[in-house]
């Protein structure tokens, strides 16, 4: 009984630790440039398939990990300066249109390029199992969580102690005084896409051998991701990460104990729960609007 | 102010002669998806464009008629037009129980929760396939309505041109109404129509309903008139596909309406001598239409030319 509950409850956090990883993503644009980015769940993709391509050619693991979460950074960074730079000043509607036509193109080349199939790469530390109080725990899922608690100190580190990290902090407060103080916000703009994309990346990598990738993963990945960050409160990097376990254990719970057909259908779910009861997610600011 | 409406005019027009210059049924097909697009998006360009309010979702709506449609008439062998309603009163309830507390939402919550809202119900379509067929689809019966049946692309040509046309009018004259104008003001700012009395809830709760029933009403008579329907046209995709139609057209403009389902319409028809490169392309005419003509092409072009929307 226990361990079956325990058993969920990896599977939970492991998949959640990925949403967080999408949602810190979504929170990083979003505080730059107040653009949610739709294109968050390519980058996913792009880390995952790309490892599978280099790995493919014949290139060591390491390198093959690190062009596959340089080349989304740099991805990140084109779509930055090609389609929301010049789109400067559009409604919240046409920005989302914009990203979301990034995401088509990023995925049709994807799809034009390495095919249609699905695609994986043995996990880092083997596949046997480490029992823990009667459930397995897949050693992957310890490389997702590690990874994830990293990431998370060392933005936390980055926002905190360096320059360039209250810079960007301070932009998302306020731009026009983050100008005036002289902080080149066009480069806090370029950074903040280079970073959510290449931490995209590196959740899609963790996940690969574990639920395999394909060029259309990105969808599912990138809207429950965005789904974490609503949950968690958008632009909050602590409710990202919340919201994001929280997604993963309550869409691993409803598929373990009530259907797993519907597993898709739950985080969409909670989301009406939570934003009804909390209309800017667990965590997010009491703004009130100005007139 | 009376003016003539040379739009409507045209439109009934080309919709007349249209008929004499296509060679077969295949453009005869193609006409009528632009038609059944252009519908939907005549209601959803009140809620996006005239009311400001996105919805990310509204192909479920579309999906809920559809398969209304469907199932009702194979599974319990009702009339089509007694299921065409049901489905429109189910999507209509289904929108004004929901849409209350959406619409305390605002920008990016807003767009999330229309968005799982429709996720949520091609979900559903996927998952009963007892009903359904699951994710490969269903088939549906030919419309039949006061003991004739519609068959055949040009048939339904007549039909779907006919309620265009009547859309395209209703909307108009919807949009200069006092409901039109109190729309236009909550666009503006919410606060300030507040101020002058304008029933902010009521309105974007009607106008969210008003666009779920078109939505519905066009996926039973799609459903009929494909003859098969797949959950995909409930899809997160198709709610896309429906949304650019909008802004690319030309938010707040009824004819830009028209124009961008037309053009949406027409593009995977063009693209598909580019095997697979669809996506790509699609995705590109996006970002550019976006960036280059921000207010979309109907609006711009009419600035440009010093006409009227």
């Amino acid at each position: 009984m226990f361990s079956q509950f325990l058993q969920f409850m990896f599977s939970g956090v492991t998949v959640g630790a990925t949403y967080a990883l999408a949602a810190l993503g979504f929170t990083l644009i979003y505080n730059a440039s107040n653009v949610i980015n739709f294109a968050q769940g390519e980058f996913i993709m792009l880390g995952g398939m790309l490892t599978v391509f280099f790995l493919k050619t014949g290139l060591p693991m390491p390198v093959a990990l690190a062009l596959a979460v340089a080349i989304p950074a740099a991805v990140g960074v084109l779509v930055e300066k090609l389609a929301i730079e010049p789109a400067k000043g559009a409604e919240v509607v046409g920005l989302i249109i914009i990203t979301i036509g990034a995401s088509l193109v990023l995925r049709g080349v994807v799809q034009i390029w390495l095919g249609k199939g699905a695609a994986a790469f043995p996990a880092f530390s083997g596949d046997a199992p480490i029992a823990v109080g009667g459930a397995a725990l897949a050693p992957q899922s310890l490389w997702v969580l590690g990874t994830t608690a990293v990431i998370v100190v060392a933005l936390w580190l980055f926002f905190n102690r360096t320059l360039a990290g209250k810079a960007i902090l301070a932009t998302s407060f306020d731009p026009l005084a983050a100008q005036l103080v002289g902080i080149n916000t066009q480069w806090v703009l370029l950074v903040s896409f280079a970073l959510s994309a290449a931490i995209g990346a590196i959740g899609g990598i963790l996940l690969t051998p574990i639920t395999m990738t394909s060029y259309d993963v990105g969808i599912m990945l990138g809207l429950k991701g965005f789904v974490a960050a609503v949950v968690g409160g958008l632009g909050n990097g602590l409710g990202a990460v919340v919201g994001g376990l929280m997604v993963g254990i309550i869409e691993a719970m409803s598929a373990g104990y009530i259907s797993s057909a519907y597993k898709d259908a739950v985080p969409f779910l909670l989301i009406f729960v939570v934003l009804f009861f909390l209309p800017r997610g667990l965590l997010g600011a009491k703004a009130t609007e100005r007139v | 102010m009376m003016r003539t409406n040379y739009g409507l005019f045209v439109l009934a027009a080309v919709l007349l002669a249209l008929p004499l210059l296509l060679p077969n049924t295949y453009y005869f097909d193609i006409a009528n998806r632009m038609a059944i697009n252009a519908i939907i998006v005549l209601g959803l360009n009140l809620l996006i464009g005239f009311a400001g309010q996105i919805s990310l979702g509204h192909a479920g709506f579309f999906g809920i008629g559809a398969y209304a449609s469907a199932v009702l008439t194979t599974h319990f062998s009702w009339p089509p037009i007694a299921a065409l309603c049901a489905g429109a009163a189910g999507a209509a309830l289904l929108a004004a129980a929901i849409a209350p507390p959406i619409f305390r939402l605002r920008g990016h919550y807003l767009a999330m929760a229309t968005l799982g809202l429709g996720i949520v119900i091609s979900i559903v379509l996927k998952n009963e396939a007892g009903y359904t067929g699951g994710p490969d689809g269903m088939s549906v019966p030919a419309m039949s309505a006061f003991g004739g049946e519609i068959f055949g692309e040009r048939q339904w040509y007549w039909l779907f041109a006919g309620i265009l046309l009547f859309s395209v009018w209703a909307c108009q004259n919807l949009i200069d109404s006092p409901f039109g104008r109190a729309l236009r003001a909550l666009h503006g700012s919410e606060v300030a129509s507040q101020v002058v009395g304008v029933n902010v809830a009521r309105y974007k709760v009607t106008i969210f309903v008003l666009s779920a029933f078109f939505a519905s009403i066009m996926g039973s008579l799609t459903a009929h008139y494909v003859g098969f329907i797949t959950p995909d046209s409930a899809e997160f995709s198709h709610s896309i596909e429906l949304v650019t139609m909008v802004v690319v057209g030309g938010m707040a403009s009824v004819f830009g309406s028209v124009v961008g389902a037309v053009l949406l319409t027409a593009l995977p028809q063009a693209l598909t001598t580019f095997e697979g490169r669809e996506t790509v392309a699609f995705g590109a005419i996006l970002m550019l239409s976006m960036i280059f003509l921000p207010k979309g092409l109907v609006p711009t072009l009419a600035a440009k030319f010093g006409g009227r929307r």
